[in-house]
């Protein structure tokens, strides 16, 4: 029976091996300590390894975000929480003009290897503030990178990589997958001794031949959900091809799909606006155009601020439902 | 200017401040009224959330409804209140019906923000209350900008910002106090103190001087420090800055001593452990403010144990009714997702009809 770990316990995982790897990793973040994470992500770090590695902070986003942008400058490696990836807001002169920028103006002299991660998804009942999804608008910054990992597996071998890029590098996590559970081998089983997955490299998640479904992140689950349907109830093959990272973009595996299957959905639960989809359809049509028989398709949230109101929530999100007729408009 | 107030006033002497001794004994009831619908509404939607009739989070006000209540009673017609999520007394202070309140948190049509905004996000500005915020500290720009607008349309009031004592740490509300003294606006800070911020103490999270609200020393700012268990002192101490406010323009930060009882938030999976049980058992059994105005209330042969019995009855009463309003209410259609984006757009403008403004494919 292969090992099965949820979402969470795999990050804990990468976190605790990175610890032991490298004495510069510091866990920072509010409630991360002592509370054990508001998730519970870093649940038993601050037991065993103690202040000077797992550290809770005041409520002060700028502040400790910023600090942790500082440290990395010197050779630390943070790995900072946001309890939610929503409060990057506060946060968000440092982030950009600090951890994204600072390279460049400085020619190249400085680095930022810091981690800024935390769940990034609505679909929680908690309202338009606590909801927000901004991989598109990290990613449009050159000097970050951003992953958005869909299950545990890919959570944790990414992770250990972005703790050790030396860039910085913005890690959406999602509080629907925490308690999800998915195989994950133990070190002893793998070739390598550890799971670590490259930034940069995407994953086809189910082979198919009539349409490519890409997303990333908790998406990724629904294309897979949409893609049995379209299997069972319309004898439809789909592909789903799961970018992991949005920052650095795996091009050639999202090309050679689509120029398989001829037609191709791009899902996230973004906004449309500028959305990770619209970069990659510009991307697809760009550069293999005479591969498509149908116009690159795309499903986002709808287009307004996240609404509380739960049955509400629930569709305002994408679901398998529309993702399979979406499909069958260009099958 | 900045005064700290360690010495504690004389047993008694609150009640016998001038804005204590204008309350009539039907005034005196209301305020016992109100806090008993407070913990009977949130009671009543403590249940609810446990039966899944909502969504994400419930933080609740139980143990602390006497500083909401105590201060709002002191406002006026140019007054202004705004808060972070902890939000549900706040809005039932200031006059807004527990019906429109509770269908909010089930996510009906009915609700305050039309099941939009959730626990967190409560708003009713023909009340002067302007939230209802879930970014900690988010509000405290804004109650700064709504005693900025009140000095810029000339009207004599002031805007009381609440916020906790997690709160205090982020930088907007630091930049709020420089603008609030460097301009001279009536704003007052109130410092909710349940000695919390989830599960991280005070001493924790703060590094202060004597306590919290001495940080407005650093900005020239009067400061003061006091406990919220009763109302008397809440309200007594309350008036001399909104006096001072409405007559001098000047801003405050006030820090009220309380507790909460529950969870940070119906999800805190850790409630029991940052803090022990004897704890919040003495707070409970010791420093209820609701049990401390009835006594007041009874000692001073206001009200029998009898009349306040049949108070929190009916206030029972009409939390259940809110929650079965709740229940039979609609649900938002689909459409109205798009309503409420764009004021141009809703109101079918010449702007709101120029150009795409959404962009669903
Ligand atoms: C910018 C931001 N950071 C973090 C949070 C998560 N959060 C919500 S409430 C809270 C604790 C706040 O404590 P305090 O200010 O003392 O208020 P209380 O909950 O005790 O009323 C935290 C960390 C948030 N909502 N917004
Ligand atoms: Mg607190």
């Amino acid at each position: 029976m292969p090992r099965r770990l949820s979402y969470r316990h795999a990050l804990r995982e990468a976190f605790d091996e990175e610890l032991a790897r490298d004495p510069m990793v510091v866990l920072m973040g509010e409630e991360v300590a002592q509370y054990n994470g508001a998730y519970k992500v870093t649940e038993g770090l601050w037991d065993k390894w103690g202040d000077d590695r797992i550290v809770d902070t005041p409520i002060s986003e700028a502040g400790f975000i910023g600090m942790g942008i500082g440290a990395s400058m010197l050779g630390v490696r943070p790995v900072m929480e946001l309890m939610f990836w929503s409060f990057y807001t506060v946060a968000w002169d440092q982030i950009v003009n600090n951890a994204a920028m600072v390279r460049y103006m400085s020619g190249g002299k400085i680095n930022c290897p810091i981690v800024i991660r935390g769940p990034a998804n609505g679909g929680t009942g908690v309202g338009a503030t606590h909801s927000h999804t901004p991989e598109n608008i990290l990613a449009n910054f050159p000097g970050m990178k951003c992953v958005c990992p869909s299950n545990a597996y890919d959570a944790k071998g990414l992770m250990k990589a972005a703790i050790r890029d030396n860039d910085p590098v913005m890690f959406m996590e999602s509080t629907k997958l925490y308690g999800e559970e998915w195989d994950v081998p133990s070190n002893d089983e793998l070739p390598d001794g550890e799971l670590f997955i490259p930034l940069g490299v995407a994953d086809v998640k189910r082979e198919g031949s009539d349409i490519t479904l890409i997303a990333h992140g908790r998406a990724v689950i629904t294309c897979l959900k949409a893609a049995e349907i379209l299997e069972a109830e319309h004898g439809i093959s789909a592909e789903v091809v799961d970018i992991r990272t949005i920052r650095p973009l795996d091009e050639e595996t999202i090309l050679e799909s689509v120029a398989k299957t001829h037609r191709a959905i791009y899902v996230e639960e973004n906004k449309p606006f500028c959305g990770v989809g619209a970069q990659i359809a510009y991307m697809i049509q760009s550069t293999i155009f005479d591969e498509l028989d149908a116009p690159v398709l795309r499903i986002n949230s709808l287009d307004a601020p996240a609404i509380y109101s739960p049955p509400l929530e629930a569709i305002q999100l994408p679901t398998p439902e529309v993702v399979v007729e979406k499909a069958l408009s260009i099958c | 200017m900045a005064k700290a107030t360690s010495s504690a006033p004389p047993a008694g002497s609150h009640a016998a401040a001038p804005i204590n001794q204008s309350l009539t004994p039907d005034d005196k009831i209301g305020l016992y009224r109100l806090m008993s619908r407070i913990r009977r509404f949130e009671q009543v939607s403590l249940q609810h959330y446990q039966g899944g009739k909502m969504a994400g989070f419930l933080h609740l006000y139980i143990g602390q409804e006497s500083v909401a209540v105590g201060t709002i009673s002191l406002l006026g017609e140019n007054d202004h209140v705004i808060t972070a999520y902890r939000d549900h007394a706040h809005a039932l202070a200031v006059g807004m019906g527990m019906d429109e309140c509770m269908a909010e948190l089930f996510g009906k049509a009915t609700g305050c923000s039309k099941g939009k905004g959730g626990s967190m996000h409560y708003f009713e500005p023909s009340k002067n209350y302007w939230g209802g915020h879930g970014i900690v500290a988010g509000q405290t720009p804004l109650g700064l900008g709504l005693a900025y607008g009140l000095k810029f349309k000339k009207l004599k009031g002031a805007a009381l910002c609440y916020l906790g004592d997690g709160a205090v740490n982020q930088g907007a509300f630091h930049e709020s106090l420089n603008l609030a003294a460097l301009w001279s606006l009536p704003v007052i800070y109130i410092i909710e103190n349940n000695g919390y911020s989830m599960g991280t103490s005070q001493s924790r999270s703060s590094a202060y001087p004597s306590c919290l609200a001495e940080r407005a020393a650093g900005y020239d700012m009067d400061w003061e420090l006091f406990s919220g268990e009763d109302i008397y002192e809440v309200r007594a101490r309350t008036q001399v800055a909104i006096e001072r406010a409405h007559t001098l323009s000047r801003p405050a930060v006030l820090e009220i001593a309380t507790y909460r009882w529950e969870g940070h938030s119906v999800a805190d999976a850790n409630k029991e452990k940052y803090r022990t049980k004897e704890e919040v058992e003495r707070f409970k059994n010791e420093h209820d403010p609701i049990q401390r105005w009835r006594r007041v209330l009874i000692e001073e042969g206001i009200a029998s144990e009898e009349d306040l019995k049949k108070i929190d009855k009916e206030a029972q009463k009409e939390a259940e009714a809110s929650g079965d309003f709740a229940k039979a209410s609609p649900y938002p259609t689909p459409e109205s997702i798009f309503e409420d984006v764009y004021w141009e757009v809703d109101n079918k403008t010449d702007a709101g009809q120029t150009g795409r403004h959404f962009f669903n494919d």
